[in-house]
């Protein structure tokens, strides 16, 4: 614990000098060097400082990630006999047989036949929640995203089960026709544009190099950029200092294409996550990680 | 021309030319999605359904034959309000905070104050903000490039009301015609990149 505490500081601390060099680099008038700069700058534009930076922090971090804390949460809560039925998640399948945990979270979302349907890890805990533990669903997805006053139990469950395939190879499954189907189906989601501002997925995820401010954008329809879809998820945030899964990732895209919300593990979000999984497949999964 | 009915007559056209099988996904993720998504805040359902023009772009991968496009192109220059005063130039400085403004538009946004253009987000444009995006073009010294003559103050200012005029699924918003900025704050941005005395002419 200490030595996680004691990374955090140091690596604080670098973050800080990053990101005061960029506010003063900002605040700074325009030489005519850094206008003609600038001037060439565009769809090449090299990282920015403060990208960089950030980019040192996260492999300083990852050795020592908070993520470590919601995994071990996480692992309490699924052996923890809980619930109107008293039960563990020990009998919970992930794909790969009840309690079977490592390796099911880089095969998923996958077709579970007890359900008919294609399911994501989070929707799927969701499922063993209700089924074997006796949660309701519509309390599960009330507030189902962490912020100040708390860190839902499928987020830390999420994490955890994520923690049992670190340094496994993605490989989502695409055998079910339903499977295949999902694929299908979230593509033609990534790709609808509609709502105030003409956005899809697309807008944003479809080109290499693209940046939205300083965040750089990664095209999750190319093979090598879609890992980005998994890597770092679920994530603890910088930004608040909240863990947060691809569940929330999905929740926000939305809310910034301007279109109406998403229900929480829905079929909707299966089918996206299948389409990205998919893309990302081959890679190797580095497990629960930190995000900007 | 009514634009609903040529818009649906391109559609028509289209869907004729492209596979049965995408049109089939599409159907089935514009179903899936009105199922599964809940109006929030500002952000109603009817945000789901296509306008024509979004119908055209999503069956064509954003690619529609040259002639649809063209004409669905003049639709929307023709449904551009410009300035009743036949001024474009506003206020620069107003410009750069509409442009720095990312507010508006989403459930979380209050539907009270001034949405924003998230001009940053996607433009470089000034000379001193350097956290700029780059799924659009860089504007910097746009006026000092492109010059700073009426035709161009109405083009720039028609380009921000509905860049779908000139270009018909460009990934650009548009700004007017779905009332995110006011006739004021489209003359600021207007300013912003074609005052002189703005620092992106600097």
């Amino acid at each position: 614990m200490l030595s996680i505490k004691l990374r955090v500081a140091v690596a604080l601390t670098g973050l800080a000098v990053a990101c005061a060099a960029d506010a003063q680099q900002r605040e700074a008038a325009p030489s005519k060097k850094a206008a003609a700069q600038s001037k060439k700058a565009g769809a090449g534009a090299p990282k920015s400082a403060i990208t960089a930076e950030f980019e040192k922090f996260r492999e300083v971090m990852e050795d020592a990630s908070p993520a470590e804390l919601f995994e071990a949460r996480g692992e309490d809560l699924w052996k923890t006999k809980r619930g109107p039925k008293n039960a563990s998640l020990e009998q919970c399948d992930l794909g790969l047989g009840p309690g079977v945990l490592k390796g099911a979270y880089v095969r998923m979302p996958r077709y579970f036949a007890d359900a008919d349907q294609v399911m994501d890890v989070e929707r799927r805990i969701v499922h063993c929640m209700v089924t074997l533990q006796g949660f309701k669903a519509e309390d599960l997805a009330r507030q189902p995203f962490s912020d100040d006053s708390r860190t839902p139990d499928p987020v830390s469950l999420v994490t955890y089960v994520a923690g049992q395939s670190r340094g496994m190879k993605i490989e989502v499954p695409q055998k079910h026709p339903k499977e295949r189907e999902a694929y299908d189906v979230g593509r033609a989601i990534f790709n609808f544009r509609a709502g105030a501002w003409d956005f899809s997925c697309a807008s944003c995820h479809s080109e290499d190099g693209k940046r939205i401010r300083t965040q750089d954008l990664p095209n999750l329809t190319s093979k090598e950029q879609a890992i980005a879809a998994f890597q770092g998820w679920p994530g603890y945030r910088m930004t608040g200092g909240f863990m947060h899964t691809l569940q929330w990732r999905m929740n926000d895209c939305f809310r910034q294409q301007r279109f109406p919300e998403p229900g929480y593990v829905s079929e909707t979000i299966s089918d996206l996550m299948t389409y990205m999984g998919v893309n990302a497949n081959g890679h190797l999964y580095k497990g629960p990680g930190i995000k900007r | 021309m009514n634009l609903t009915k040529a818009s649906m007559l391109g559609a028509a056209a289209l869907a004729i030319a492209f596979t049965a099988s995408a049109d089939d996904d599409r159907g089935k993720a514009a179903a899936l999605m009105k199922r599964d998504f809940h109006a929030k805040g500002i952000a109603g359902m009817d945000r789901l359904n296509e306008d024509g023009l979004q119908a055209v772009c999503n069956r064509s991968q954003n690619q529609p034959p040259k002639e649809i496009a063209g004409r669905l192109e003049r639709d929307q220059l023709e449904s551009v309000r410009y300035p009743a005063d036949g001024k474009f130039l506003g206020d620069w400085k107003s410009g750069e905070s509409v442009a720095q403004n990312g507010r508006g538009m989403t459930w979380s946004d209050g539907g009270s104050g001034a949405n924003g253009g998230s001009c940053y987000n996607c433009h470089q444009i000034g000379p001193v903000e350097t956290s700029f995006g780059t799924i659009g073009n860089s504007l910097f010294q746009f006026g000092k490039i492109r010059g700073y003559g009426p035709d161009v103050q109405k083009y720039v200012y028609g380009k921000i009301y509905n860049a779908k005029a000139f270009n018909l699924c460009s990934t650009m918003p548009r700004f007017g015609h779905t009332g995110t900025l006011t006739e004021k704050q489209i003359k600021d941005l207007v300013a912003l990149l074609l005052d002189p005395n703005s620092p992106v002419n600097k």
